[in-house]
């Protein structure tokens, strides 16, 4: 259940990113954009100024997949325990009071379904990973039913954190990419705080140095 | 309008301007009349009556004895009881407030409903006591929309839909006069291209500077009524036949567009092409329950039908109107779309705003080579109404001729790829014709159009063919494309094969290729998601007009 959602709206992003990326060594962390535009009165920049060119990308470029935290493996354990716990609960009352002998039945399937899925967590964890590009940032997960997404940085038009209660417990953080189609729908969860809001104004900078309408 | 490039209204020069006077009227009034109207066809025979006892006293006792019972029966007859009380002058008295309250209203209404058209943006403020003020950015616009409803057009008027990124963004002004709408649209359109109207504003003869928006201001010869002040039924006659003529008027101005560019339909192929559309298999199962109830003997199921039968003819005739005197045509400003019998629309569709194109043929259109064309534009698709719908349907029904001058007005920039492609994409399968080929073994998920399914990419645009039942040909630009994806689930894994699928704005159109060889697959998703960016950072069409200043000094 996301909840204090930190939104950072692409074009008002003037701050510069607080940290300085730990990026690999071919990409200079120093020459990060920082836009001096802080005003939302023309948030709207179709032509960036020449040092933010795109020829010199201050991309801290993934050279592997990124993956990420192995904390975030409580995070999906704990909200498919609770479904769990209520289903199983719900079965057990009807068995108990009402004498619905299949009630038990019921429970004891959605209960053994729920631990095999729940085996596969940490496997399904590990198959999230993203990647910052040259141009792009790709995003990939699942283990059944696998999905690979390249969003432009140009096309962000919304790059937004949000923390559950449990992430927020454990120090963790979703950050959600919103680009003009409804259909991209990438969300890179189980984030460290830092990283993500550093990441959230890494991204930020690069959408608004490559912005190009819709 | 004769010179179309050059016309530019007195309107968009940065000062607040009033809409049509009879824009009150058209857009709740009507409500009004209808009411009075109700009221007075139901009361006629009362208010011969009351007239008569007013004015020819002698006859009141003869009406007293009609009437003389009902006399303090204000439940059943309001109208008795207030002539026999004697209260006739406090009636008359109430009717006069009614109406002269509504036509202040309309009066404050029209006086506090202006606009305004500045370099930036076009803005609109209205309201009497809830004001609001609501601003489109013109680097934004996304098309501009004219409206006229049958009664609109009986007032000479026209309502202009600037229509932004965004759900409900659209800027409205209703109504301003015809001529005015046409004119005000190339104004908003130049002036949302980038380029300067003042060029052509010089050239104009200087328009009077009427500060309402009642028909007046368009510069030129449109209105040579407005010289001189001739007598009053020459007047009223000479507004009369411009009406007829604006009626009668063909729905695109020849002068708008080169006619080459020009596709029209007939009006038997959009008879023939809604009959044939699924709503014929509905059709034919009424009937075919029809008969066999009357076989059965049971007679009234004819009955139970009768609704659903009302419902479908009206469905049919709806769509038929909307498609008939349809035309779709290149302007300087954009592609226009027009259609309509009684109540025409028009859209204008700058370049560039285009995000998706997809040409459809379902099977029964088949045999005739029917198409037909639908697109995604940003702000209108994403609602759900019938209007915005049919805002989507660039091309009701055409040949595949059509459907390659439709995608050349729509993609100026990709004619040579579109040349080169579009027969194969449209008909073809296999790998004739430059489009990548499916493995057999997709035939376990596509069984019927596995063979067709495949793509092809150059110039700046992909096009996803696929289909065996509903042909259909997907054509995007990159430089629009949001985010690009590649599937691959369980069975598709088992058989090396995955789906790739190119996210545009929410709209009719999905760009997607089922199944591919996985292999293939993985390389057009890397090529797709390089290439995206290469053509975006080499789009300029937010700006077209600084492009095409040429083009339009050549069509003027």
């Amino acid at each position: 259940m996301p909840e204090r959602p930190e939104a950072a709206a692409v074009p008002e992003a003037g701050e510069e990113p607080t940290e300085a990326p730990d990026a690999p060594a071919d990409a200079a962390p120093a020459a990060s954009p920082a836009p001096e535009h802080p005003n939302s009165e023309h948030p709207t920049r179709e032509h960036p100024t020449p040092e933010h060119s795109t020829s010199e990308h201050p991309v801290p470029i993934d050279e592997d997949w990124r993956r990420v935290s192995p904390k975030y493996v409580v995070v999906e354990v704990v909200g498919s325990l609770i479904g769990t716990v209520i289903f199983v609960a719900a079965f057990l009352v009807a068995y108990f009071w009402f004498d619905w002998w299949w009630a038990l039945w019921a429970a004891a399937a959605i209960g053994v379904v729920s631990l095999v899925g729940i085996a596969f967590e940490p496997r399904r964890v590990r198959s999230i990973g993203y990647r910052l590009r040259a141009d792009d940032l790709l995003f990939r997960r699942g283990i059944m039913y696998q999905r690979q997404v390249a969003v432009p940085y140009g096309r962000m038009q919304l790059v937004d954190v949000t923390r559950g209660p449990v992430a927020r417990a454990l120090g963790l953080a979703d950050l959600k990419f919103v680009t003009a189609a409804a259909a991209t729908a990438v969300t890179v969860p189980g984030l460290p705080l830092d990283d993500a809001e550093r990441l959230r104004d890494e991204l930020v900078a690069l959408a608004e140095t490559r912005r190009a309408g819709l | 309008m004769t010179a179309p490039v050059a016309t530019v209204t007195a309107l968009a020069d940065g000062e607040w301007h009033r809409l049509h006077p009879a824009s009150p009227l058209l857009r709740g009034g009507l409500v009004f009349i209808a009411v009075l109207g109700f009221v007075l066809a139901n009361m006629r025979e009362r208010l011969v009556d009351m007239f008569v006892i007013v004015f020819v006293p002698d006859t009141a006792d003869e009406l007293d004895g009609r009437y003389g019972e009902w006399q303090n029966d204000w439940a059943n007859d309001p109208v008795g009881a207030i002539i026999t009380n004697g209260q006739f002058g406090w009636a008359l008295l109430a009717v006069a407030v009614v109406i002269i309250g509504v036509i202040i209203g309309f009066w404050l209404s029209w006086r506090m409903h202006t606009f305004r058209i500045t370099r930036e943006s076009v803005e609109v403020r209205s309201g009497i006591l809830f004001r609001s003020h609501r601003s489109a950015r013109l680097d934004r616009v996304q098309g501009v929309n004219i409206n006229r409803p049958v009664f609109a057009r009986l007032f000479g008027t026209a309502k202009l839909d600037v229509s932004v990124a965004g759900e409900s963004g659209n800027v409205q002004l209703a109504y301003l006069g015809s001529a005015l709408a046409d004119g005000l649209r190339a104004d908003i359109l130049r002036l949302a291209s980038g380029a300067r109207a003042e060029k052509s504003r010089a050239s104009a003869p200087a328009a009077p500077s009427v500060p309402d928006a009642a028909g007046a201001p368009l510069a030129g010869p449109a209105q040579g009524d407005a010289v001189g002040p001739p007598p009053a039924s020459a007047r009223v006659s000479a507004v009369v036949g411009r009406r007829v003529d604006e009626f009668l008027a063909p729905e695109l101005d020849p002068n708008l567009a080169p006619p080459e560019s020009v596709v029209h339909l007939s009006v038997a192929r959009v008879v023939g092409s809604t009959l044939l559309g699924g709503t014929t298999i509905s059709i034919l199962v009424f009937v075919a329950i029809i008969v066999a109830g009357v076989a059965a003997g049971q007679e009234w199921v004819i009955l139970s039908f009768i609704p659903a039968v009302i419902g479908l003819v009206g469905y049919l005739w709806s769509r038929i109107t909307k498609s008939l005197r349809y035309s779709i045509a290149g302007t300087p400003d954009g592609v226009r779309i027009g259609h309509g019998l009684l109540s025409t629309a028009n859209q204008t569709i700058p370049p560039g705003r285009v995000h998706a194109v997809e040409a459809t043929q379902w099977i029964l259109w088949r045999p005739f080579g029917w198409w037909s064309v639908r697109v995604n534009l940003a702000g209108q698709s994403v609602s759900a109404s019938s209007e915005a719908q049919q805002r989507t349907i660039v091309l009701p029904v055409g040949k595949a001729d059509d459907v390659r001058r439709v995608l050349t007005l729509l993609l100026p920039d990709a004619v040579p790829t579109l040349d080169a492609l579009l027969g194969a994409g449209l008909t073809g399968r296999g790998e004739a014709g430059g489009f990548s080929t499916t493995p057999r073994r997709a035939a376990w998920l596509r069984p019927f159009s596995w063979r067709r399914i495949g793509w092809a990419a150059s110039g700046g645009v992909v096009l996803f063919r696929r289909g065996a039942l509903t042909r259909s040909l997907a054509v995007m630009p990159l430089a629009r494309m949001q985010s690009v994806a590649l599937g691959r689930g369980p069975v598709r894994r088992m058989l090396r094969l995955a789906s790739v699928r190119v996210h545009t704005l929410a709209g009719p159109v999905t760009v997607e290729l089922p199944v591919a060889d996985a292999d293939e697959a993985a390389v057009l998703f890397e090529n797709l998601a390089a290439d995206a960016v290469v053509w975006a950072g080499a789009d300029e069409s937010h700006h077209w007009g600084a492009v095409r200043e040429q083009v339009t000094e050549v069509v003027s």
